[in-house]
């Protein structure tokens, strides 16, 4: 036991070293600064090149200091299941419960839209009415596109709604629509209700914080067995998790819409002599309301993500389409339905979008005198609409379901052009993978899983403590130990490597590219389209055509990780650049720099906040793209939670998903303390805004 | 400055297409008398308007002695409708249990010491009943603060605030929703309009807070929009109208409780030069037919002497003076005040009864003048060799009588 002891004290100086040294130097003092992080590795080299033979327990974790959380966790949750009671009642019927009332609206906007208003279940069915017409459907859809944002929105609308239709994804779609209507409301009132609360009670908002972080960051795949066992099979279990995945946005962007509300609106509200209801439902949430809409399109987009997922436990629609097309490696059909989900996501995106910047219209004094048909022209043609086209529908078939006949499939050709490409180029495919994985990826991993990881702990703790202060410091130490702790290290290590080097790749591309569009109008608008698209296809589209060039393996899942995360790098990198004052820039050209100068001295460096925000916004999409990687056999914590979800092993999966959450959120605070400390130093905000 | 007549800034803001003018034209329907110029704002001010000379303020009183007595009319102070008695608001850690009765804690040097900022320091004043009080300071001196504590917005640390009488801060939540629904209204800088509700919506919201029906309301909002010169375009939204437009809508709205005591917080600071002359003469117009108490905010000095009755001038949270803008032009207290006044026309501020000669009888096919006046609009009547003028009282007997050198005496002064 002495040799740990002596190593303890070395490895001591790199976790506890910072305070006194650092207390010196204060802010600014930038020699002392440099000689702790300079200890501070050298601390970390010795103990990480020699460390190894005294003490193993700084590489490994003993078994006996780990903690048994995933027992903690598997236990609680069959306490949960088996015995928790509210007395009358037990927890599980109370979930059972939820399940059924979300079930029941469901069932009847499932029967509107695809199978009809039916009698009875299963096979015995009888279908009492018929859906809504394709015909109807489409047409509803351009009418609200006419009265949010007329004619160009309208055509746009229809014009996504028969792709559906025209490729022959319309019952799958209409299935995925309908779980939408229903997760979307819910997710809106329930995220206004809890930034209301968090708004209102300082409490609840620091409680809400934490919890928040975790649900945004946490992988999907971590949280479904649990919702499984306690919500049951079928589509409320979906739409249960795809709340939970879109709920947190809705509270952060109401909590923040709600605090931009002016001071002088409250003294209104108060002058006014409003009661606490009045204040909130007639004065803070109408002036929010701008900011609200944007948390709206944000619970959108959130959902149409999480379709696919969600489609694992029973929602069916176009997620269980391109799922079972990834199964059989169906190249085009995946597409396909891939695309359907991002033609509906194009066709409610801009809905919502217009729906927020709509300006209400005042009516006259004689529009009021018309008659209830004229005064809502819209509701009246809709419902006559919906008479018509259903009345068609009983007489004609094709009017009623989209005929077989005119439906059009790419079939096979995306499969073709992947395997033209294979046939042709295999050797110099595999010749760049191979170069690319023994070079780079390997390495960088082997140097990675060699680590200590106490030193890497104190190293983290080191740079929150210098980036953010001691709460940081703290955070992150606490977070990465934890992970050791719970056993998950070496893995944690395989995710940060695949994370790291598609995240550097990502913003290779991402970076430069949006240097490139930034400035030119048009060719950002098409970047902006590719990128937009690039975001809402769903992340499984991208594993095919990589495994079917790459095979399986860590390089696939990099190809694919960064077609994911490089939207963000691009879109930050972008809106940086564009957002740097205009008067700063012509101060430049004033002074004669050169385009070179005037973008490595004045606009980027004024758009690096920006742009570290990207990177963030980077780390988080390839975090979360990685766990669905693990399809494709990396050895990371994304796999440690895909076989926990097939083995229904709740506290396996929950607590890879901390990892991987606590991992995320390490990073997010290191790279926003580190944003933040920036935009002081460029004088973009003053210490006390960032506190 | 305003015009005596109160007519010659007519400039034309209708929407396009219309060509109302905006004093004389956009008056209400019922009231066609307005349109002569005798109605105009300063025959009312200057003839009928009582104007009361502070007498027993507790700030630095500096006109006293220099002023003679005004008409009868003018002296005999009108009640105080709002009083501010020992109003104290520190702003930092521990305000409330900081001690402001113990006279050696509260100088800034041991409020600073304690943490402690002090945003109002001991402020007492009066409003009277129907008058104009301009609060005046520039940022940071504590005015906006001062007319918060007025209105309860932000809580005094120590202090009385009597509304009629009444102990605001010894008020119930209940009691203060009662009194702003009904008692006050209130005009912010930045208008603070609903940006979801149609000027009509708007207007009728402190009415709808109340629980009016619907008819009731916007009929009475329709009034008010008619009032402030916006009829026509009650279903415009806030972002339709120009910036002098909202905060047209912003008084409509703070009057259409019918409000006893009326507070604007810097209501025209946020509007252009000209549009501010504008609201400026409007807004003496308002008060000419509704005889307001009013509370009004100002960083600016020369929409303080235009407009005020008196004048409480703020710095560093306390009231250095408190008079009529004559007082202070006449007479500043400090240096701080006199920085303000210097370049002010004097002839534009000084009464005809300051400078006029005592006299009981009128002189023979002299002219005319009423003893409130300023001497500026005396100096016209000298122009064709007329020597002396004969000031008239409020009740139109001879009060005394101004000489040509006198005014020249003003005139020259600056």
């Amino acid at each position: 036991m002495t040799a740990p002891l002596a190593i303890q004290t070395e490895t001591a100086t790199t976790a506890t070293a910072p305070p006194p040294a650092a207390s010196q130097s204060a802010p600014g003092g930038r020699w002392p600064a440099r000689l702790l992080w300079g200890i501070a590795l050298a601390a970390f080299i010795l103990l990480w090149q020699f460390g190894k033979p005294v003490a193993d327990w700084a590489f490994k974790v003993p078994r006996d200091w780990r903690i048994p959380a995933q027992r903690w966790i598997s236990d609680a949750m069959r306490w949960l299941l088996d015995e928790a009671s509210f007395g009358l009642f037990t927890f599980t019927d109370l979930t059972r419960f939820i399940a059924g009332a979300i079930e029941a609206p469901y069932r009847f906007i499932l029967g509107l839209l695809s199978t009809g208003i039916l009698d009875g279940r299963g096979s015995s069915a009888t279908q009492l009415l018929p859906p809504l017409s394709w015909i109807a459907v489409i047409g509803v859809a351009m009418l609200i596109g006419h009265y949010a944002g007329g004619r160009r929105l309208a055509a746009l609308v229809g014009g996504c709604f028969a792709f559906l239709a025209v490729f022959g994804q319309w019952s799958a779609a209409m299935v995925t629509l309908a779980s939408i209507l229903i997760a979307v409301p819910i997710g809106i009132l329930g995220g206004l209700l809890l930034g209301l609360a968090a708004f209102r009670w300082r409490p609840v908002e620091a409680a809400l914080r934490p919890l928040l972080d975790l649900m945004q960051t946490v992988p999907v795949f971590a949280y479904l067995v649990p919702i499984l066992f306690l919500f049951g099979f079928g589509p409320s279990s979906a739409i249960i998790a795809t709340i939970v995945y879109a709920l947190p946005p809705m509270t952060r962007i109401s909590l923040l819409a709600l605090r931009a509300v002016p001071e002088e609106a409250h003294e209104l509200g108060r002058m006014t002599g409003c009661s606490k209801r009045q204040m909130t439902w007639r004065i803070l949430v109408p002036s929010a309301m701008p900011g609200l809409m944007v948390g709206v399109n944000q619970v959108i987009m959130l959902s149409l993500n999480m379709v696919i997922i969600a489609s694992m436990i029973g929602a069916g629609g176009l997620g269980f389409e391109v799922l079972a097309a990834l199964r059989r490696l169906d190249i085009g059909a995946g597409f396909e339905a891939g695309l359907a989900i991002v033609a509906l996501a194009i066709a409610l995106d801009r809905l919502s979008q217009a729906f927020a910047a709509r300006r209400p219209h005042h009516e006259s004094a004689e529009e009021r005198e018309r008659s209830i048909a004229k005064r809502h022209p819209y509701l009246a043609s809709g419902v006559a609409l919906i008479l018509i086209s259903t009345l068609a529908g009983l007489v004609s078939a094709p009017l009623q379901a989209y005929p077989e006949a005119l439906q059009i499939s790419s079939g096979t050709i995306g499969s073709d052009i992947v395997g033209w490409i294979n046939v042709h180029f295999f050797d110099q495919l595999e010749a760049v993978k191979n170069t690319l994985l023994l070079n780079v990826l390997i390495p960088f991993k082997r140097f990675l899983t060699g680590l200590p990881w106490i030193g890497v702990v104190g190293l983290l703790a080191l740079a929150g403590f210098r980036l953010g202060g001691w709460r940081l410091a703290l955070t992150a130490a606490a977070l990465s130990a934890l992970i050791a702790l719970t056993g998950q290290w070496e893995k944690a290590m395989i995710t940060v490597y695949l994370c790291g080097i598609s995240v550097a790749i990502a913003c290779l591309i991402g970076v430069p590219v949006g240097i490139l569009a930034a400035g030119r109008e048009r060719l950002w608008k098409a970047v902006e389209l590719v990128i937009d698209t690039l975001q809402t296809l769903p992340s499984f589209v991208y594993l095919m055509p990589a495994v079917m060039l790459f095979r399986v393996g860590d390089f696939t899942a990099m190809i694919a990780v960064v077609a994911y995360a490089v939207a963000p790098a691009i879109r930050y990198t972008a809106y940086g650049l564009r957002r740097v004052d205009p008067h700063l820039i012509e101060a430049g050209i004033a002074a004669g720099a050169t385009p070179w100068q005037l973008l490595t001295k004045v606009r980027l460096k004024l758009a690096l906040p920006e742009i570290l925000l990207g990177l963030n916004q980077t780390i988080m999409l390839a975090l979360s793209m990685l766990v669905i990687t693990a399809l494709v056999g990396t050895r990371d914590l994304g796999q440690e939670v895909y076989i926990a979800l097939t083995k229904a092993d709740t506290g396996r999966g929950l607590v890879a998903g901390l990892a991987v959450a606590f991992i995320a959120i390490i990073a997010d605070r290191l790279i926003s303390a580190g944003a933040a400390r920036l935009r002081v130093r460029l004088g973009l905000a003053t210490a006390e805004e960032i506190r | 400055m305003w015009s005596p007549t109160g007519s010659t800034t007519i400039r034309t803001v209708g929407p396009p297409g219309s060509n109302s003018r905006f004093l004389a034209d956009w008056l209400p329907p019922p009231c066609p008398l307005w349109r002569q110029p005798f109605f105009s704002f300063a025959f009312w001010r200057r003839s009928e308007f009582p104007r009361p000379v502070p007498r027993d303020d507790p700030i630095v009183q500096s006109s006293a002695t220099t002023s003679p007595p005004l008409s009868p009319a003018a002296t005999r102070a009108a009640p105080a409708k709002l009083e501010c008695r020992g109003v104290w608001k520190l702003f930092g850690a521990g305000a409330e249990r900081y001690s402001v009765r113990d006279p050696n804690a509260t100088d800034s040097g041991k409020l600073a010491a304690a943490g402690l900022v002090g945003a109002v320091r001991d402020v007492n004043l009066a409003v009277r009943d129907g008058e104009i009080f301009v609060i005046m300071g520039l940022s940071g001196s504590g005015k906006s603060t001062l007319v918060r504590c007025l209105s309860r917005l932000v809580e005094p640390t120590a202090g009385e605030i009597l509304f009629n009488g009444e102990n605001l801060l010894a008020a119930g939540d209940k009691r203060m929703i009662e009194i702003r629904r009904h008692s006050m209204g209130m005009v912010f800088q930045h208008f603070a309009l609903l940006p979801h509700l149609s000027v009509l919506g708007n207007v009728a919201f402190p009415l709808e807070v109340q629980g009016m029906a619907r008819a009731a309301r916007e009929d009475r909002a329709r009034e008010m929009i008619e009032l402030v010169g916006l009829g026509g375009r009650e279903g415009f939204f806030p972002r339709e109208l120009s910036g002098g437009q909202q905060q047209r809508v912003g008084i409509a709205r703070s009057l259409a409780v019918e409000p006893e005591l009326w507070f604007l917080d810097e209501p025209f600071s946020a509007l252009d030069p000209l549009i501010r002359q504008e609201m400026q003469d409007e807004f003496m117009r308002l008060q000419s037919v509704l005889k307001k108490t009013i509370v009004f905010i100002t960083h600016d000095f020369d929409e303080a002497i235009r407009l005020a009755d008196r004048i409480a001038i703020m710095k560093d949270g306390a009231v250095v003076q408190l008079g009529t803008p004559e007082d202070l032009v006449m007479n500043p207290a400090t240096d701080y005040v006199a920085e303000f006044t210097k370049n002010v026309t004097r002839a534009k501020v000084v009464r005809v009864a300051s400078v006029m000669e005592a006299a009981t009888a009128a002189g023979e096919g002299t002219p005319t003048i009423a003893a409130t006046a300023t001497v500026s609009q005396a100096a016209g009547l000298f122009s064709d060799g007329v020597s002396t003028v004969t000031v008239l009282g409020a009740h139109g007997q001879p009060a005394g009588r101004l000489t040509r050198d006198a005014v020249v005496n003003v005139l020259m002064l600056g």
